[in-house]
């Protein structure tokens, strides 16, 4: 399967064949499509695709936060934690998992914080639940989690209320509350979305430091590529549901196989003279919705490369024992094929 | 000429506090901020969260009332035009707004939507106004249904485009875009970016274009005017930006941008201290509080502004010194 960067670590998370589906007034649709992917301790993957295409299901899943009446994670799927399926687990087993062992910050901060509580509470609060400090020692370490964060004069500051704090220090608080129990996982789903580049500087700098102070294995969702070049050893690219493409760094960013993926590369603009004011490439059409995904390859409509078999047939997630995988009939840099589409 | 003059443009937010509710300070969001746009041109503006941009963008259309200052559009004074003497300016004046959802009735058509601007400003007879919204949806890269969906049937990009056509439909001749790609992923931002270009080309748009982030500006405006604070401490031509930039605050901008790229990788520029309340401004640079470069006489006083020349302007003490010194060998004349 995908490989990680070290081959000879043990993963810590081995998902298998992760399937979701949701029940919708339309019928049911199939968000996350047979991903499969590991990750190992001290470790980032970035998990990368257009919006729509099951980044954020994904995390939900393996975290099992998505509303269960609307909600069928396939049982096939297999989310491998410490000799646990989380796929399967009881609820009271997930709740040993979450925030002590996985950890997530969420897309939507501002609404994941409680208005009504100080912050240091909030803090404190999740320390009850997962260690065994008393009232005073939960007190120091919340204060010591928010100079980790880089809060300046934590201890007023734990006795402020979500409103009192900039968007980028409550972005700051939520990863204090993911990180307070030392999990073994973070999941970051946008962690700087919503933040402007000099404090986004600060959080990445922060979620490197965990990294090599604690060994936490980070998975992080962006729409920057810029980040996910900065800080992730291993990508996952999505397109609808499924991964179509995975590999190190380097490879996705140098070597892309996956005509999507390189889509999706050229159209970051570039910095530099040459292309100042130039018009950027763009990737014609739309996702298609998951209501009508077409019997091919998921890509194909808008590939620029798509040959007869690529409409007819879906691809299989090949590997290419590298280390790398990816799901395209005519990979970009084994046999070149020419464009069936003309120019860009 | 310039299209656009803007002098000492100042806004100053009241805020209220206590029971009885009084003005208790102010909010400093614009300080004393001047610039010219010419016609044609896209002028970049680029800033942390906070630092005065949409207040900015507001003013040069009077949708906010300045404090103090001008703003001269085609050289007619328009800072203080009285409602009825600004309608052509709101014709030819438009904004795409920073929220695209929240600023869309939520209960008008993207057709009724247009219309009604159509009618209030008259620009085509009622027969042909079918045809001209039709036309408009195709420009814009929406499909023809789109015309009778509500905005919230549409998926972030496509109500940015929604902004676009409902800021088009006037015919302007001057945009604020505000932020307009900032929520977008690449590819949805490529497809955005690429269709202001195209207007550009097509209809001499000016354009005075708000974002954070300094790569898009990079490569799509000609000029860009950084922000701290409500100030404009550095304007400079955006083509060799990374060559000429000055402004230690610029650099920090430009250091904590990531490079696309995993063979580049490189410590990112992390700011330190904290960004001063524009409800208390420091009298002297107001990035004294985080500039590495910072001297005794930035914290006393207020850099003026510099004309550098080749369109250079910069406000900062410490790289007005260096330029006033000949340090470098003087080139020999003739
Ligand atoms: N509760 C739900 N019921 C039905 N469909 C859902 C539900 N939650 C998510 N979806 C659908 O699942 C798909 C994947 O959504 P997801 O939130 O994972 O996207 P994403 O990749 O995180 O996108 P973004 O970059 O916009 O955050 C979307 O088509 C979405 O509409
Ligand atoms: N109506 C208002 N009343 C009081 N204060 C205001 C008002 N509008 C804006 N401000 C304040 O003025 C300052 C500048 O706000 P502005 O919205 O112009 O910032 P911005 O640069 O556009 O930020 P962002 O990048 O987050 O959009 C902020 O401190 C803001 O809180
Ligand atoms: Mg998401
Ligand atoms: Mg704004």
């Amino acid at each position: 399967m995908i490989q990680n960067a070290n081959p000879q670590a043990e993963p810590i998370l081995t998902v298998r064949n992760l399937t979701t589906r949701f029940r919708t007034d339309r019928g049911l649709v199939t968000a996350v499509d047979d991903v499969s992917f590991d990750i190992v301790a001290g470790e980032t993957v970035g998990i990368v695709g257009e919006s729509g295409c099951g980044k954020t299901v994904t995390s939900k899943s393996i975290m099992r936060l998505l509303p269960e009446h609307v909600t069928r994670i396939d049982p096939r799927s297999r989310i491998m934690f410490r000799g646990n399926n989380l796929a399967t687990a009881s609820e009271k087993t997930m709740r040993e998992v979450r925030g002590d062992q996985i950890a997530m910050i969420f897309q939507e901060p501002m609404t994941s914080l409680n208005p009504v509580f100080q912050i240091g509470w909030q803090i404190e609060e999740a320390l009850k639940y997962h260690t065994n400090l008393n009232r005073a020692q939960r007190r120091q370490r919340a204060i010591e989690m928010l100079r980790l964060v880089e809060i300046p004069n934590p201890e007023r500051r734990v006795r402020e209320y979500p409103h009192q704090l900039s968007g980028g220090m409550r972005q700051r608080v939520m990863i204090a509350i993911a990180l307070c129990c030392e999990p073994d996982i973070l999941i970051a789903d946008e962690p700087t979305t919503a933040l402007d580049v000099t404090i986004q500087a600060q959080i990445l700098n922060l979620m490197e430091g965990l990294k090599r102070k604690l060994n936490t294995a980070i998975v992080l969702i962006t729409h920057n590529l810029g980040v996910v070049a900065q800080v992730c050893d291993r990508v996952l690219v999505m397109y609808a549901g499924r991964v179509i493409e995975s590999g190190t760094v380097h490879d996705i960013f140098h070597r892309p196989q996956h005509p999507y993926t390189q889509a999706l590369l050229e159209s970051i603009p570039k910095r530099g003279k040459r292309e100042h004011g130039k018009r950027l490439p763009t990737i014609p059409g739309i996702v298609p919705s998951l209501h009508e995904l077409p019997p091919g390859c998921r890509f194909a409509e808008r590939c620029r490369y798509k040959q007869e078999k690529c409409v007819n047939e879906e691809p299989e997630l090949l590997e290419s024992g590298d280390g790398r995988s990816y799901r395209c009939f005519f990979p970009l840099t084994q046999a070149p094929v020419a464009p069936t589409v003309e120019g860009r | 000429m310039s299209l656009l003059q803007v002098r000492n443009l100042v806004k100053h937010f009241p805020v209220r506090g206590g029971v009885l509710n009084r003005i208790v300070g102010h909010v400093h969001a614009v300080n004393d901020v001047s610039f010219d746009v010419s016609k044609g041109e896209t002028l970049g503006i680029v800033g942390e969260s906070g630092c005065g941009k949409s207040t900015l963008g507001k003013m040069l259309i009077r949708l906010i009332e300045p404090t103090s200052g001008s703003i001269h559009y085609e050289g007619k004074d328009i800072t203080s035009l009285s409602h009825s003497d600004l309608m052509p300016f709101r014709r030819t004046m438009q904004i795409i707004f920073q929220d695209p959802y929240s600023s869309l009735n939520p209960r008008l058509t993207v057709r009724s939507l247009l219309k009604e601007a159509i009618a209030f400003h008259g620009i085509v007879p009622r027969a042909e106004m079918d045809d001209y919204i039709t036309e408009l949806i195709r420009r814009v890269g929406l499909r023809r249904d789109a015309a009778d969906k509500f905005p919230h049937e549409f998926s972030g990009g496509q109500r940015q485009r929604i902004g676009i056509a409902r800021a088009l439909v006037t015919k302007p001749e001057f945009i604020v875009a505000d932020e307009p790609v900032s929520a977008l992923d690449v590819s949805i931002q490529a497809q955005v970016l690429n269709l202001l270009m195209d207007l550009k080309d097509e209809f001499g748009l000016t354009l005075v274009f708000i974002s954070h982030d300094l790569k898009v500006i990079q490569h799509f405006c000609d000029r860009v005017m950084v922000m701290y604070l409500g100030h404009a401490v550095e304007t400079l031509p955006c083509l060799d930006l990374d060559e000429q930039v000055q402004h230690a605050y610029s650099k920090a901008l430009l250091g904590a941008n990531p490079i696309d790229d995993p063979d580049q990788r490189r410590p990112l520029t992390i700011l330190q201290g904290d960004v001063p309340s524009p409800f208390h401004m420091p009298a002297g640079c107001p990035f004294t509080g985080r500039c590495p470069d910072v001297v005794d006489r930035c914290r006393a006083e207020m850099p003026p502004i510099i004309e550098r020349g080749d369109g250079h302007r910069i406000a900062c003490w410490v790289a007005n010194e260096e330029a006033a010194q000949p340090a470098a060998p003087a080139k020999s004349i003739g």
